[in-house]
């Protein structure tokens, strides 16, 4: 019995860990920048997809496409923002259609993967898909486990370059004094730009992790928009560690979920977790 | 602002030349209309293709009670649907699964034409509830978190229902629509299709009555600046909560009748993303200002996916209606209607400078 709450903890962090990669987006958009780019788990499928075909194509390792991914999902990330800052924030024009750009994003980037590759579930190879690290009686897959190390160290390196660098503070506090930066002779609206596309960077890594933990079809993203919403909120928006955080609580506690009920409720607690943050603690557990 | 804040001190309604009455009644007649026309056609395709965008044209009005009036977007319209489809499998399993106790007795008793109408007044009621809760939960906040729990309810509802044994689970329940309706000419299905055309009443005169009301009002002034409202001494929550609700109970009565349509219901097909997509697009596309706009939005966008989903593939149809939203919103945030108002006052501003 112990070894197998050991266990479920553990593949639990794993989980978690990999969350993280792909809340980090959230965390930078939606926490920082006040843009709530709900589309962004469909970028992270998009991620995968590209990992996929890469992989099938040319047999690249889909890590090493998703680090190639990165400066073209930061350009495309630039143009997201850039249409949305000329026809939504530049009027003024309420969230409402602001929300509904990026739900008619989220839809029209489904359903494009759908009509391109179909509704099969789609697989990568590389060697530590398959494997597993046996440390004593605790199983760790390298499947898991490679996704959840890189990870934590993009987390970090982003972490670094928001908190040491310039250019990163002024992401960081964009969205809290944008007269602020103008009287330091900083550009809000390009500070936003390249925040937005680190943001939707990040998912070409979490598209490529994705689908090495996962086979992956193209509506699997609407199950990670509860999921990185719920982290995002749990962990206090804009803070990062906060969001490693509730990464790794939200990984633990789905996989007890998985173990002890069942895989198919595991979706459900992201939600629950979203809800009883919403309702007892909006500020989330490490939020300003 | 200033002329929102002037008209709900004097409710526009007293100098309106359409009461609510009179709208009501024009409404009912045209819905009859309809009918007839339908009807001497007598095709039946023609019900159950105008079922379906009669179904839209509710899904969308209800929407824009809250999306349109209050700016509070909602993106779990086929959670609120599905909660009234699966309301009537759970009744009619009951039905079915306890045929000899008292309670599925009595409702195995029931005729299906009156069922239907009992399942649409219960599926009005638990989604309306719901819709009451998820709001009291997240509105308090920014209106942002209200619609990114109602975008995770639909996943989280679809994992209750697949769980759920006894409503069919991940493999679908089965509704038997009995082929005859006694009453008119056309079977059980034109039945289903003047019982939505009813709703369509419905749905227009509630939302025309609460744009013309104080509460469409408070609605308008929560939609332009909710701050300023609630310093205005609206109350602003309670507002929101009743939008909420008769939104989310309207999208609820229009899944209701849906199982005796479709037959065979499935998890993917009542959680179907088309119908959170569709009830976004529509009024987005006709306008949200008004009540007008979902209705135009729903007919046109609804017999064009009715057609394409014939003629092209219902994936690609869906795709356009994506495309059509995005567009929309950058291009023509008002949406048809609002662009042909722009057209007609401008016109008017024109001729009258020209007069003068």
């Amino acid at each position: 019995m112990l070894e197998l709450y050991l266990n479920a903890i553990v593949s639990g962090l794993l989980l978690g860990g990999f969350y993280a990669a792909v809340t980090l987006g959230i965390a930078i958009a939606f926490g920082m920048l006040d843009v709530v780019n709900i589309a962004h788990p469909a970028f992270v499928i998009l991620g995968s997809y590209v990992a996929y075909i890469c992989n099938i194509k040319l047999g690249l390792d889909p890590v090493l496409v998703g680090l190639l991914a990165l400066p073209v999902f930061y350009v495309l990330g630039q143009a997201i923002y850039q249409v949305s800052y000329l026809s939504f924030e530049r009027r003024g024009s309420d969230s409402l259609r602001g929300l509904a750009f990026f739900f008619g994003l989220l839809f029209v980037t489904e359903v494009l993967l759908i009509l391109v590759f179909g509704v099969d579930y789609r697989y990568v190879e590389a060697w530590y898909i398959g494997p597993t690290l046996r440390i004593g009686f605790i199983d760790l897959p390298w499947r898991m486990l490679v996704p959840c190390v890189l990870s934590i160290l993009l987390f970090l390196l982003l972490q670094l370059f928001l908190s040491r660098t310039y250019t990163g503070r002024a992401i960081a506090a964009v969205s809290q004094d944008p007269t602020a930066l103008r009287l330091l002779s900083i550009d809000p609206v390009r500070i936003k730009r390249i925040g937005f596309g680190l943001s939707i960077a990040t998912a070409a890594l979490a598209g490529a992790f994705l689908i090495i933990i996962q086979p992956v079809e193209p509506s699997v993203g609407r199950e990670y928009i509860g999921r990185i919403f719920a982290i995002c909120v749990l962990g206090g928006m804009g803070s990062l560690p906060g969001t490693l955080i509730g990464a790794m609580l939200l990984g633990v506690v789905e996989s007890l979920t998985t173990t002890f009920f069942g895989p198919s409720w595991a979706p459900a607690v992201g939600f629950g977790f979203l809800l009883a943050t919403l309702a007892f603690k909006p500020s989330g557990l490490l939020g300003r | 602002m200033t002329s929102v804040a002037k008209a709900s001190i004097e409710p526009r309604a007293k100098g309106d030349p359409v009461g609510n009455g009179v709208f009501a009644a024009l409404t009912l007649a045209v819905a009859v209309l309809f009918y007839a026309v339908i009807a001497v056609i007598g095709s039946e395709y023609l019900y159950f293709a105008g079922y379906v965008v009669l179904q839209f044209v509710v899904l969308a009005t209800a929407w824009n009670i809250l999306g349109g009036y209050c700016g509070y977007v909602n993106f779990g319209s086929a959670a609120f649907f599905a909660m009234g489809a699966y309301t009537t499998i759970c009744i009619t399993t009951i039905a079915s699964e306890y045929a000899k106790s008292a309670v599925g007795a009595a409702i195995g008793a029931v005729p299906p034409g009156v069922l239907v109408v009992l399942m649409v007044v219960l599926a009005g009621i638990i989604s309306g509830l719901v819709g009451l809760g998820m709001g009291y939960l997240t509105l308090r906040l920014r209106g942002v978190f209200f619609s990114i729990a109602t975008l995770a309810l639909s996943v989280v509802l679809q994992t209750l229902v697949v769980n759920w044994d006894f409503v069919g689970g991940s493999r679908g329940a089965y509704v038997i629509r009995p082929n005859e309706f006694p009453l008119l000419p056309g079977g059980f299905i034109a039945y289903l299709f003047v019982l939505m055309l009813l709703l369509v009443v419905v749905a227009l005169c509630v939302s025309r009555g609460i744009e013309r009301s104080r509460l469409g009002f408070g609605f308008a002034a929560i939609r332009d600046d909710e701050m300023a409202a609630e310093a205005a001494g609206v109350p602003t929550l309670r507002l929101k909560l009743i939008a909420t609700t008769i939104s989310g109970a309207l999208m609820g009565m229009a899944g209701a009748p849906f199982p005796y349509y479709i037959g065979y219901l499935q998890p993917q097909s009542a959680f179907g993303l088309e119908y959170a997509v569709n009830a976004i697009a529509m009024p987005m596309v006709g306008g949200t200002q008004s009540w007008i706009g979902p209705l135009v939005g729903a007919v046109l966008l609804g017999s064009f996916q009715q057609w394409a989903t014939v003629t092209i593939s219902s994936v690609l149809n869906l795709l356009i209606v994506g495309l059509l939203l995005i567009f929309f919103v950058i291009v023509a945030p008002n949406g048809i209607t609002g662009f042909f108002r722009d057209l007609i006052y401008r016109r008017r501003r024109s001729g009258g400078g020209s007069g003068s």
